[in-house]
């Protein structure tokens, strides 16, 4: 405890807590509708397509990647989101190959263009977070922060509609609201959340964030509110006592906030039995 | 003035033909049953009016009061809903969204007006229940009481018994009939039960390939 409580005093191990915390929030919010819509596996997806154009930045050495990285990543949420209608690939299938061709391709240019001596550490590190996230800046951290409240008053003024779309578009729609126009909001809003969580806890980790809040309170919860209210609380318990374990310990943030979620899922799960 | 006119409507998706020279009206206080073969374009009927999918020639004018959202409808199950973790009244309330607009919460007045819709589905005890706890009847009441809390005109209804037993199915066609015959509501509804459609509804629109006819 005394041990932690040394290491909380330096700014940038807050930092990197207050990151971790915040970005696994807005994850479980967006989680939510994502696994209810059938998406779990847009964030992995998203995060294999940024891992790809981080590459790229890498390689055309373009400095303040990102704001080249966001873009791209926010385009290709768009495309994959709204894939269900008129595309030769669909949904599920069109996640898979777009997100191996951008690992693919990343991976390639990395090794052909790389000027690093560590690649294998590069990759990695982009994979299953870095360690970067100890050397977080205060500026990373209002990113996060800013990032954060946007997601928050965006997931609180359009909640009712939230629900209705996520519920029944077809419905929606009969009523006059516009579901694409939801649509389009929560892939910019996913897609940004990705790019900025990708940094902190790896490309191969951030779905993990995003699905199991969910489907931990899914299985205890019964009401979309109940349900979406505990996914936020879980997150943030599991990010908390993830990241403060993992500066006890020594291990890996990223994995660590995972795993404690993996816990967290199976507490819930025994829990849901009892109700039953 | 018509609630619904079709005018000279082709039906159908991408580049599919379904029904053609669709001429049509539902006026107030009406009762349909709109029957035919599977996939000779029910549903894409229903769906064309409520703007879901745009006809491929011709006109639908919709009457003054229904635009935007006036029109209540239930739609078939999906098999995502089967497991959605929601409340009876969260979905009774999404009725009001049409309503609603930009604004972010629902007033008082549409809280009390769901509460009211419930009742008169007889499911006011459900209120806090979880939908997919719910029997297939009592989960259809509730998509009829959302569909009353976005008109209080016109119901379009998409096979709402499916699926059910025949106590259930019952229920369901009186419940439907009391709201045409006490509040006046028009009723449109998809069925594949004619003995039930010549009982129940005051016309019958038969949709087929060349076009549609009225029984």
């Amino acid at each position: 405890m005394s041990e932690l409580l040394t290491y909380l005093q330096y700014p940038f191990v807050r930092y990197a807590v207050i990151a971790v915390v915040l970005m696994s929030l807005c994850a479980s919010l967006l989680g939510v509708t994502l696994v209810l819509k059938r998406f779990s596996y847009i964030g992995d997806g998203l995060s294999h397509v940024a891992f790809g154009i981080i590459a790229l930045a890498a390689v055309l050495n373009i400095s303040g990647n990102m704001f080249f990285v966001m873009p791209v990543t926010v385009l290709c949420a768009i495309l994959l989101l709204k894939g269900g209608k008129n595309t030769a690939v669909r949904g599920d299938a069109a996640i898979a190959m777009v997100s191996v061709s951008a690992l693919a391709i990343g991976y390639l240019l990395m090794n052909v263009f790389s000027k690093s001596a560590n690649l294998s550490g590069d990759v990695c590190s982009t994979l299953f977070g870095s360690t970067s996230i100890i050397t977080m800046t205060k500026a990373d951290v209002t990113l996060c922060a800013i990032a954060s409240a946007g997601v928050l008053v965006f997931f609180i003024v359009f909640y009712n509609k939230i629900f209705a779309v996520t519920f029944d578009e077809d419905f929606s729609e009969a009523c006059g609201t516009r579901p694409e126009a939801y649509n389009l909001m929560f892939a910019c809003v996913i897609a940004v959340i990705v790019v900025i969580a990708m940094n902190l806890v790896g490309s191969l980790l951030i779905s993990a964030l995003i699905v199991f809040p969910a489907l931990s309170a899914m299985r205890v919860f019964r009401s979309f509110k109940a349900v979406t209210v505990c996914a936020a609380v879980a997150a943030v318990g599991c990010a908390l006592a993830g990241t403060l374990a993992s500066i006890v310990l020594g291990t890996p943030v990223g994995a660590t906030v995972v795993a404690s979620n993996i816990v967290c899922y199976l507490i819930f799960t025994a829990a849901g039995k009892i109700r039953g | 003035m018509a609630l619904i006119k079709c005018e000279d409507v082709t039906l159908g998706y991408e580049n599919i033909t379904l029904a053609e020279h669709v001429n049509w009206e539902v006026n107030e206080g009406e009762y349909w049953c709109i029957i035919g073969q599977n996939g000779a374009g029910k549903s894409t009927l229903m769906k064309t009016i409520l703007g879901l999918r745009k006809p491929l020639r011709g006109n639908i004018v919709i009457g003054d009061g229904l635009k935007g959202g006036g029109i209540g409808y239930l739609p078939q199950q999906t098999q995502a809903q089967r497991d959605f973790p929601a409340s009876v009244y969260e979905i009774v309330m999404s009725g009001f969204q049409g309503r609603a607009g930009l604004r972010p919460f629902y007033t008082k007045e549409e809280k009390k007006e769901a509460i009211g819709n419930l009742k008169k589905m007889g499911i006011e005890d459900l209120k806090d229940r979880s939908y997919k706890e719910l029997s297939g009847g009592q989960q259809q009441r509730v998509l009829l009481a959302r569909a009353l809390c976005a008109t209080g005109k016109i119901l379009l209804l998409d096979e709402p018994v499916a699926g059910l037993d025949p106590q259930m199915t019952e229920e369901m066609y009186e419940l439907i009939k009391k709201l045409n015959e006490e509040e006046g509501i028009v009723i449109v509804m998809i069925t594949h039960d004619l003995e039930a459609s010549s009982r129940y509804a005051g016309k019958i629109l038969k949709v087929e390939e060349d076009g549609v006819s009225i029984l």
